[in-house]
């Protein structure tokens, strides 16, 4: 196993043995440790001296269900925090199967405005990975959408890793974008700009070809067998993950509906906990409206391979044809119910055009929804939504600005109301209305995140126990475990999270220790995992306090503390020691 | 009394019995549907009352908070029946 090192400054890179220190570590674990130990914490995100780190999950690459996964990590120009945000695609096991553990990118170009593009493939007679770089400059300013297929064309059957036009314009609000397995610019590891870090070392592409690449070793075959087995039949057997279940039928966006009669649907910019249009776009009217167009049922499909969860949508056009993949939860609300529009060909053009443009759908629509609160629109009026993306992504002045974000957005246009944390907006669930995960959103590393703990499963859905979302009591524990066990069992590991709503099956847990004991050879136990990711999240903090970021940086905003939240009209109340006892106590 | 009662996920569609009289165009996921209870009925009393599965019942909320089978409704409540749900 290898970590690859690509200087942008002079176009040379090194392939270097896995130190000892790295060699149990994948994903989260190992993006944060690179940037913990290597990157200035008070260097500017987008300067010379920021790393990009791309490092497969432990068991991605291997025949583990649901594993495909890419962490993708640097210090963010969104929140100047640590970042880790992590996306499925062809593209992490195809890297895993060069046995190449980390790719770090370093340095700067020397050019302003070139962009390259990074070649992998595997050289059989020097039995490791040949890297070459190649001018990108023909592909920028374009839509990712008309790029993807000419990538195709010239390379053949390869994997996708890149920027759009968002990334090449440093915007804070940029993600990096994989090829899906039909080839769709659409799989992003979209939060905290980590586009533009890659943009400013002037790399719009990684291109990987895996042929003939050896693939992952497992040190304990029969070990890492039992243990897939037992997470596979979890999988198959849990109520949401199973085939035709809830994420194969109606997508993520099937949350639309459930968080709006709990009042904790953010609408119309975090001014109410409930939507009146949610059932419109919700994943129940998805499935049907599909079904309607197309004439037969449609479920969903892998966004990677060997996703046995299956839980990626695609939207028709009403002539039949395909709209856009994916429209997910998250995706629906801050497009839709954030901005007050109920029209789905509306929100899955919007969902488009950030794929198209590279920029992240939380960020987008939660800025677009702030701009609507300032009056350059109307909430609900999705055809202004669509032009101010294409602002975005045409660079206009008014672009540029939405373009670096909601907080960036809220301070030029003047709007008190921005849900942000860090620097970071807020996603698809109202802290007013579920205090726990607003312990995530302002005590998380990395700005406003659901999924660095993601409490919904006990506050809303049911899942890993039961607990009143309306009530500050005990949630920091609540928070804190979950910060814990996602920064080692999903981010590590290179599951995808949504491996958790399986959790209620004992084999599940047990399954993904069994595998990464399987792969590294280690002997940890189901109670290791804990320890395992508070240690990840110790480097994070601790770069984080390097970086300037103290507990004030751990309050979620002031307007949440005074404005009361329909329908159930709550402030925020989580009191200050319980935020700081998350991390105070790790 | 009167209830307002929304069925999601996987449920809409798992309704029978005489209430279907009531929606000739089918009951779609959030369909509001006026449910005519005897006074002190349950949720439980509602959900047999609408011929519900119960394995494919995991949510329930009441006037947007969760509650239980056992929780006794008042008239006008407004309820939400889920199937098991997840995302993210
Ligand atoms: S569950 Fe969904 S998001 Fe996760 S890997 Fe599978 S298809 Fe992708």
């Amino acid at each position: 196993m290898w970590i690859l090192r690509i200087n942008m400054t002079d176009r040379s890179y090194q392939l270097e043995d896995v130190p000892k220190a790295y060699k149990l570590l994948g994903g989260r674990g190992l993006t944060s440790t690179i940037i913990h130990d290597e990157v200035p914490p008070l260097c500017h995100p987008l300067g010379p001296n920021n790393k990009l780190v791309f490092a497969p999950g432990i068991v991605t690459g291997t025949a583990a269900p649901t594993s495909a996964r890419i962490s993708v990590g640097a210090k963010s120009p969104l929140t100047n925090t640590i970042k880790e945000s992590n996306a499925g695609s062809g593209w992490p096991p195809a890297l895993a199967a060069m046995r190449i553990k980390a790719l770090v990118v370093e340095g700067q170009r020397e050019q302003k405005g070139k962009f390259w593009m990074l070649s992998l493939s595997w050289d059989q007679t020097e039995g490791k990975p040949k890297v070459e770089f190649l001018p990108a400059d023909e592909y920028v300013g374009q839509d990712l959408y008309e790029v993807y297929p000419k990538l195709f064309e010239r390379f053949g059957k390869v994997n996708i890793g890149s920027i759009g036009f968002a990334g090449e314009s440093l915007y804070s609000n940029s993600g990096v974008a994989f090829a899906d397995l039909a080839g769709r610019p659409s799989r992003y590891a979209g939060r905290g700009g980590l586009g533009a870090v890659m943009g400013s070392k002037g790399l719009k592409f990684i291109v990987l070809d895996r042929k003939s690449a050896p693939g992952v070793e497992i040190a304990d075959k029969a070990l890492f067998d039992e243990g897939r087995k037992k997470l596979t039949d979890a999988l198959r057997t849990a109520d949401i993950t199973k085939p035709k279940g809830a994420l194969n039928t109606y997508g993520t966006a099937v949350l639309i509906n459930i968080m709006n009669e709990a009042g904790g649907l953010p609408a119309n910019n975090f001014s109410s906990g409930r939507f009146e249009g949610a059932p419109n776009i919700a994943g129940e009217a998805i499935f049907e409206g599909n079904k309607e167009r197309l004439g037969k049922e449609l479920y969903n499909h892998a966004c990677s391979p060997g996703c046995i969860i299956q839980c990626s949508n695609t939207w028709h056009k009403p002539d039949g044809t395909e709209h856009v993949s994916c429209v997910e939860y998250e995706s629906d609300w801050a497009l839709g119910a954030n901005c007050g529009i109920d029209d789905l060909d509306k929100i899955a053009e919007l969902v488009r055009l950030c794929n198209a443009y590279g920029l992240d759908t939380i960020e987008a629509g939660t800025t677009i929804a702030v701009a609507m609160e300032a009056g350059l629109a109307e909430f609900g009026d999705g055809k202004k939504a669509i032009e101010l993306m294409h602002e975005m992504g045409k660079g206009t002045p008014l672009g540029r600005i939405l373009g670096n974000g909601t907080d960036a957005a809220a301070h030029v246009l003047g709007v008190v109301r921005s849900p942000v944390v860090k620097g970071q907006s807020m996603p698809a669930y109202e802290p007013r209305a579920v205090k726990g995960i607003g312990i995530t959103y302002a005590t998380s590393t990395m700005g406003a995140d659901h999924t660095a703990g993601y409490t919904i499963n006990p506050e809303i859905l049911g899942v890993s126990g039961k607990t009143d979302p309306l009530s500050p009591e005990g949630k920091a524990e609540v928070s804190r475990a979950f910060q814990a066990a996602t920064a080692f069992i999903t981010d590590t590991t290179g599951h995808c999270l949504f491996i958790a709503f399986a959790m209620d099956i004992e084999s599940c847990f047990e399954g993904i220790v069994d595998e990464v004991n399987g792969v590294l050879g280690t002997h940890y136990t189901v109670d290791d995992i804990a320890k395992l990711g508070a240690e990840i999240l110790r480097k994070e903090r601790a770069f984080n306090e390097a970086a300037g970021l103290t507990k004030v940086h751990d309050r979620l905003p002031e307007f949440m503390k005074y404005e009361k939240l329909p329908p159930h009209n709550n402030v925020y109340d989580v009191p200050d020691e319980a935020l700081d006892a998350v991390y105070g106590e790790l | 009394m009167k209830v307002d009662v929304k069925l999601f996920g996987t449920l809409a569609q798992s309704v029978s019995g005489p209430i279907l009289a009531h929606y000739p165009q089918g009951i779609r996921a959030g369909s509001l549907l006026e449910v005519e209870l005897p006074e002190d009925s349950t949720l439980a009393d509602l959900v047999a009352h609408l011929s519900l599965p119960t394995e494919e019942l995991k949510l329930t909320f009441v006037n947007g908070r969760p509650q239980e089978l056992d929780y006794r409704l008042a008239p006008g409540d407004e309820v939400g029946i889920f199937s098991p749900v997840g995302g993210g």
